[in-house]
C-alpha cells in the first residue's frame, strides 16, 4: 500500500488560489480591459451629450431616450440610473457574453485548459472558478458603468437632493444607497446570461464561435421579447425583467418584478450551469 | 512482452502505466486506438514511436484523464483512470501536443497559473519552484517577457518547466525536443537522463528514431491504433537480423564460400559482400573463408537500428501516416 498512496496534501485554500489565478489572468486580458474601457465610456458619452444639448436652458430628452435621462440636469446622480438603462439591454449582457462564451473555449483553443486539467484543477472546481469569475466581471462592469457616471455626473452637473419616480424627495446619502443597490441588481441581472454564456463555452473548442454565439443570443432574445405573438414565452426570457431595477427608484418600493427578476436569474443559472457541468465533465477534450 | 494475461492481476503492481484492452472510438466511428496493451516499467525511459495519426496522442490523452476511452482499462501509478486523476495527476508532469501559453503573460505568470492549478502546490513555495524551473530549462533570462515573443524553442522549454514545476513520479513528454535546434535538443536529452537517473519514469513519444534509441530503455511501437511490439530497445532491434559485412578484394570467391556455408541473402557490391547473420560461430565463419584463400579486410555484423525494426515490423516507412 506503498504506491500512490504518497498523495501530496490538498491546501485548503486551493480552491481560492485557483479562482485569484483566475480573476488575475482575466482581467490582464487586453480583451477585458478594452470592454471595460467601452462600458466606462457610454457614461460620458451621455453625459457630455446632455451637457450639450442643455446647454441652452432647454430640458433634456423631451420625453425620449433611456429612462431618467429627463432629470440629469437637475442631479447628477440621475447619470448613474441612465448609464445602468442604456448599457443593461446591449452593451453589459455582450461584455458578460464575451468573457463568459471566452472562459472555457478559448481555453481550449489556446490548448491552456488541457494543462490546466492535467495540472490537475479538477473539472468541477474549474468549471466553478469559470463561473465565480465570469460573476465577478459582472459586478465590475457593472460598477465601471456606475462609477464613469457618477463621476461624469459630479464633475458635469450639480448634486443634491433627488425626487423619486413616486415624487417624494430623499437626501443625496439615500440616493447614493438606492444607486448601490441599483448597481447591484443590475450586476445579479446579468447572472443568466453568464450562465448560458458559459453553457455555450463547453460546447465548442473555438472561442470566438462561443462568443459570437452568445452574442447572437443576446440580440435575438430581445427582439423575441417585442413580438406580441411569443406572449407566452416573454417571462421565461432572461431580458424581460431586466429594466424593472427602476422600481427601486419608487416610494415605497415595488418589488414584484424586482423578485421575478432575481428568481429568473437564478432558474438560467441553475439550468445552464448543470447543463454546463453535465457537458464539461463528460467532455473529451482533444483540443 | 509475454502473453500470460491469465496470471496477470488486472490491477497491475509491475508498471507505472499499465493499459488492458484500452480502445478509444471517436464519435464518427474511426478506431482511434484498438486493444491496447502497454506496461511501462518503474524507472525506465520508455520511447513511444509511431507515424503520425498512429494512436499515439489519443492515448496519452486517456493516459492523462482528457479522453475517456472507449472500452478497456488504463492505469497510472497503480490507480485506474480517468477515475484518480485528482491523486495521480500530481505526480505526473506532462506535455501534451506542444506546449500551450497565455500569450498576454510571462513566463514567469504562466508557471504561477498552471502551479495554482495544482491543488497539492504549496503557495508558500510557488515563487521558488517556479523559478528552479525555468532554471532547469535555462529560461531565467527570459522569464518577464512575454510568452507570446517567445520563439518555438523558448515555448517548448517553457511547457517543460511546467512539468518540472515539482517532483514528479512519472513524466509524460509528447514530442519534448520539437522545435529545438541541436543544441537545445541535447540539453533537453541531457535533463531527461538526469531526470530518469533520479528515478523518475519517463514516457516518451518521438517521431526520431534516433533520438528514442539514444535516451530510452524501452519502447513500444504503434501504427493503425494497434501497438505492434514493446520491450526493451536492445532487444527490439536485436529483433531485426544484423547482417554479416566481409569487406574483401575476392569478393566473388567470398560469396561462394559464404554460399556453402548457408549465409541466406548474400550480395556482392563492390568490395564489400554482405549476408543474412548465421546462427553458427561467426569464428568459424571467418576461418573457412581464411582456409579457402579469400583475404579478408574487415568482418563483422552490422547491429540493426532501430529504424531496421521499425520497418521490418510495420514494413513501410515511418513518416508514413497511418
Amino acid at each position: 500500500m506503498s504506491r500512490a498512496e504518497a498523495v501530496r496534501k490538498v491546501s485548503p485554500l486551493w480552491t481560492f488560489g485557483l479562482f485569484r489565478s483566475e480573476l488575475l489572468t482575466t482581467f490582464r486580458r487586453w480583451r477585458t480591459l478594452a470592454l471595460l474601457g467601452v462600458l466606462a465610456a457610454v457614461p460620458v458619452l451621455v453625459g457630455v451629450a446632455v451637457r450639450i444639448e442643455t446647454g441652452d436652458g432647454s430640458s433634456a430628452g423631451g420625453g425620449g431616450g433611456p429612462a431618467f435621462i429627463s432629470q440629469v440636469t437637475n442631479n447628477g446622480l440621475f447619470l448613474v440610473f441612465t448609464a445602468l438603462a442604456a448599457t443593461l439591454p446591449f452593451f453589459l449582457p455582450m461584455a458578460v457574453g464575451v468573457v463568459a462564451g471566452d472562459a472555457l473555449a478559448g481555453e481550449a483553443s489556446a490548448g491552456t485548459l488541457r494543462y490546466l486539467l492535467v495540472a490537475p484543477a479538477g473539472r468541477s472546481r474549474l468549471l466553478l472558478t469559470k463561473y465565480a469569475t465570469v460573476m465577478a466581471f459582472c459586478l465590475v462592469a457593472t460598477l465601471v458603468v456606475a462609477l464613469s457616471a457618477l463621476t461624469v455626473g459630479a464633475v458635469l452637473f450639480p448634486l443634491g437632493d433627488l425626487t423619486t419616480i413616486s415624487g417624494t424627495r430623499i437626501s443625496f446619502t439615500e440616493g447614493l444607497a438606492r444607486a448601490l443597490l441599483i448597481a447591484l441588481v443590475v450586476a445579479v441581472s446579468l447572472i443568466g446570461v453568464a450562465a448560458l454564456g458559459l453553457f455555450v463555452s463547453t460546447l465548442t473548442s473555438s472561442g470566438i464561435a462561443a462568443m459570437a454565439t452568445t452574442v447572437g443570443l443576446l440580440i435575438t432574445v430581445p427582439i423575441l421579447d417585442q413580438i406580441p405573438q411569443l406572449h407566452a414565452l416573454h417571462p421565461y426570457l432572461f431580458s424581460h425583467y431586466w429594466l424593472s431595477f427602476a422600481d427601486l427608484m419608487r416610494e415605497p418600493v415595488h418589488w414584484d418584478d424586482l423578485t421575478k427578476n432575481l428568481g429568473l436569474q437564478a432558474v438560467y443559472a441553475a439550468v445552464f450551469g448543470s447543463a454546463a457541468w453535465a457537458r464539461f465533465t463528460a467532455k473529451d477534450i482533444t483540443a | 512482452m509475454g502473453e500470460a494475461s491469465a496470471t496477470e492481476p488486472d490491477g497491475a503492481d509491475d508498471g507505472v502505466i499499465v493499459t488492458r484492452a484500452l480502445s478509444k472510438r471517436y464519435r464518427g466511428g474511426q478506431l482511434a486506438v484498438d486493444g491496447l496493451r502497454l506496461t511501462v516499467p518503474a524507472g525506465s525511459v520508455f520511447g513511444f514511436l509511431g507515424p503520425n495519426g498512429s494512436g499515439k496522442t489519443t492515448t496519452i490523452r486517456m493516459l492523462m484523464g482528457l479522453i475517456e476511452p472507449t472500452s478497456g482499462t488504463a492505469h497510472v501509478l497503480g490507480r485506474p483512470m480517468p477515475r484518480s486523476a485528482r491523486a495521480v495527476l500530481p505526480h505526473v508532469g506532462a506535455l501534451i501536443e506542444g506546449p500551450a501559453l497565455y500569450g498576454f503573460l510571462s513566463g514567469r505568470d504562466n508557471l504561477l497559473r498552471y502551479d495554482a492549478a495544482d491543488p497539492t502546490a504549496d503557495p508558500r513555495t510557488r515563487r521558488t519552484r517556479v523559478a528552479a524551473a525555468l532554471d532547469r530549462v535555462g529560461l531565467t533570462a527570459a522569464a518577464g517577457k512575454k510568452a507570446k515573443a517567445y520563439s518555438l524553442g523558448m515555448k517548448q522549454r517553457l511547457g517543460l518547466a511546467a512539468a518540472l514545476l515539482q517532483p514528479r513520479r512519472l513524466l509524460v513528454l509528447d514530442e519534448p525536443t520539437n522545435g529545438l535546434d541541436p543544441q537545445g535538443m541535447r540539453e533537453i536529452r541531457t535533463l531527461i537522463r538526469e531526470l530518469a537517473s533520479d528515478g523518475t519514469t519517463v514516457f516518451l513519444s518521438s517521431h526520431l528514431l534516433d533520438e528514442i534509441e539514444q535516451v530510452c530503455t524501452h519502447a513500444a511501437v504503434m501504427t493503425r491504433g494497434r501497438l505492434i511490439t514493446q520491450g526493451p530497445v536492445a532487444d527490439l532491434s536485436a529483433g531485426a537480423r544484423g547482417r554479416l559485412v566481409v569487406t574483401t578484394p575476392d569478393p566473388a570467391d567470398a560469396a561462394r564460400v559464404l554460399k556453402e556455408l548457408g549465409v541466406a541473402d548474400v550480395v556482392v557490391a563492390d568490395d564489400r559482400v554482405t549476408g543474412e547473420a548465421p546462427e553458427r560461430d561467426l569464428a568459424e565463419v571467418n576461418a573457412a573463408l581464411v582456409t579457402a584463400g579469400v583475404r579478408v579486410r574487415g568482418f563483422g555484423v552490422e547491429r540493426a537500428s532501430l529504424e531496421d525494426a521499425f520497418v521490418a515490423l510495420t514494413g513501410e516507412g515511418f513518416d508514413v501516416a497511418g
